[in-house]
């Protein structure tokens, strides 16, 4: 166990450095980092100068100590400034994760509350209406893709039945608690969720379907326990493994999906910064973005892989 | 999905009864309406220049927002966006756009994953633990908030969309033609070869690659339907097909400013776009189902 978890670590490491000499690696090809000195009309900097500065940010050392420095700098969660306003990039993140968290967390209870008792319900009635409806809410969700869902229900429940708002997270003296709020928060916590539920429906149908035909099933049955008890207590308790396993991949995946949804939903939030940032060529704060982005990407199948090792006893440590 | 399991009173060995061959016993066995969407979205594809009946590209601003006309009257079947273009044809166009880029970039990922595939496989040691660790931190990556990076700096354009697909296309050709050599390389027909003097290029490509092929095809079918989706997820984020070119996805972008007064200038393609990726998910499922029901999880 303890192996695995080291070796899963390792990589998740690796994956994250590998990452991060991507973005540093693709931050050079973009141009000489001089030429931010250069000001609008007072181009040709004198060698003299040029020879300053290049000393000052350490660009005349090697690029692999030049790729360290700036590696610690990033570590220590210093991103420098945004080119459109100037400000800390580390405080505009700061500020828009908040919003970007409700969103995840909202959509992750929703598709955990839609995936799994539809899936139960699937499966034990299988072959059944509901059955053939849920399986068809998944297969929708799966092809479906999320700005086209969020756009049909931008459609239809703002536009043609005007029953939600729809732009922003809504205004911001109101507590999040209260209903003026919190409908800000349904259709793009719903187009978020909606994808991530079908998979958690399929994973809960499949794990239902095989332990509802194993033996010890059957002897429940057999010995007289209600069909309820066998279901909720024998059979679900083993088939909710995997599923629960793979809710860190959901979360994962929103990493994605947040980036599409707040730009669509204009969800002030930190994939709303780095979709802007692509719009401005704002290249600093989109690779901070993508950096934080990526760490929690990598985070949560790190989580995910402990989880597994947990509760999966017969994983193969090596 | 429309394949039941083993248990299911749909899978039947044995001539079907005459009673059961119902229209929709036919639609549930066959995949046949997304084989025939999919056949429309080749032709759509193909034959855009002309099958379209406006330009593209081509703005006129009399037309702005006309709506489309089965509402009202309108020059443009699925009505004009918001610079007066045809939304029909450009959706046509747009089908070119995706099955071009979907193609290059399957095409390329599976020449690579596959030979790369082999080479794990086959080689074994050193080789084959340094092509997997890259592969498992390859699907390590949020794939597309790297190609945003990469989009900006090289500019969004044909070419750039088209390598970032690459690089998406290939990781699953690996692991899977890697697992299947390994059960291969082991059998007795390969073991003769190696007695009667085959060279390893030959064992590899007469002995070993055919008994791949089946998982090849599964995979590269499971694959589309994503890379579909991912090129208009890149396109609608601005990071795809550059402005004038339409593509699902940046129309999809354009026309979401434009909801409450013409809807159809972002459902349409949004819809086209939905119904292809169903399509091609249905035709993969039904594919996999048959050729190989190992890769059953891989749904």
């Amino acid at each position: 166990m303890r192996r695995y978890l080291i070796r899963k670590l390792i990589f998740a490491v690796i994956t994250l450095l590998v990452a991060t000499m991507f973005v540093f690696g693709l931050s050079r090809m973009a141009g000489d980092p001089l030429l931010l000195f250069a000001k609008p009309g007072g181009y040709g900097m004198s060698p003299e100068r040029v020879e300053q500065l290049s000393r000052k940010l350490g660009l005349d050392k090697p690029l692999v100590v030049q790729y360290l420095v700036w590696l610690g700098r990033v570590l220590t969660g210093d991103f420098g400034d945004t080119i459109v306003s100037e400000t800390s990039v580390r405080k505009l993140i700061w500020e828009r994760a908040a919003p970007t968290m409700q969103l995840a967390i909202a959509s992750f209870i929703l598709a955990m509350l839609m995936g799994i008792p539809l899936g139960v319900v699937s499966a034990v009635k299988r072959g059944s209406l509901s059955d053939y409806a849920s399986r068809t809410l998944a297969l929708v969700g799966q092809a479906a893709p999320i700005f086209w869902v969020s756009i049909m229900a931008i459609l239809l429940f703002a536009v043609t039945l005007d029953w939600l708002p729809v732009g922003t997270a809504g205004p911001d003296d109101v507590s999040f608690w209260t209903w003026t709020k919190f409908k800000y928060l349904i259709m793009p916590a719903f187009a978020l969720g909606w994808g991530p539920a079908a998979a958690l429906l399929r994973l809960t149908r499949s794990a239902m379907l095989e332990v509802l035909d194993s033996e010890y099933v059957t002897l429940a049955r057999a010995k007289g326990t209600s069909y309820k008890i066998v279901v909720w207590k024998h059979a679900f308790r083993n088939a909710i493994l995997q599923p629960l396993t793979t809710s860190a991949i959901v979360l994962a995946s929103f990493v994605t999906g947040a980036v599409v949804v707040e730009r669509i939903f204009a969800w002030p939030g930190v994939g709303q910064l780095m979709t802007d940032a692509v719009w401005n060529n704002d290249f600093p704060t989109l690779t901070s973005t993508v950096m934080v982005f990526t760490a929690v990407f990598v985070g949560m199948n790190f989580l995910a892989d402990i989880l597994y090792g947990m509760l999966n006893p017969v994983i193969r440590y090596d | 999905m429309n394949a039941r399991p083993t248990t299911g009173e749909s899978v039947q060995s044995g001539p079907v009864s005459q009673q059961r061959l119902t229209l929709w016993y036919i639609l549930r066995r066959w995949p046949i309406l997304p084989v025939v969407l999919l056949a429309l979205l080749v032709t759509m594809g193909v034959g855009a220049d002309w099958i379209a009946p406006n330009d593209p590209v081509d703005q006129s601003l009399p037309d702005r927002n006309a709506r489309p006309l089965f509402q009202d009257d309108s020059p443009y079947f699925f009505g004009g966006d918001h610079v007066g273009r045809d939304v029909l044809s450009r959706v046509i166009h747009g089908a070119r756009v995706s099955l071009s880029v979907m193609a290059v970039a399957l095409t390329a990922g599976m020449l690579i994953g596959t030979g790369l595939g082999l080479l794990a496989g086959y080689a074994g040691g050193i080789v084959d633990e340094v092509i997997t660790r890259i592969v498992d931190i390859w699907m390590g990556f949020p794939f597309l908030l790297l190609a945003l990076v990469a989009a900006i700096i090289f500019g969004a354009s044909y070419s750039t969309i088209m390598v970032l697909m690459i690089l998406v296309a290939w990781v699953s050709f690996v692991r899977n033609v890697r697992a299947d050599v390994l059960v291969i390389k082991e059998s007795g027909y390969v073991a003769l070869a190696k007695i009667s003097g085959a060279s390893t290029t030959r064992i590899l490509a007469r002995h070993i690659l055919p008994g791949t092929i089946g998982t090849i095809t599964v995979i590269a079918s499971l694959s589309v339907g994503n890379l579909i989706l991912y090129e208009a997820t890149l396109s609608f984020l601005g990071a795809g097909i550059p402005a004038p070119t339409p593509s699902w996805g940046n129309m999809v972008a354009e026309g979401r400013d434009y909801l409450q007064t013409a809807w159809w200038t972002s459902v349409i393609p949004g819809t086209a776009l939905f119904l292809t990726v169903m399509s091609l998910n249905f035709f993969g499922d039904w594919l996999r189902d048959r050729l190989d029901p190992r890769l059953r999880q891989l749904g």
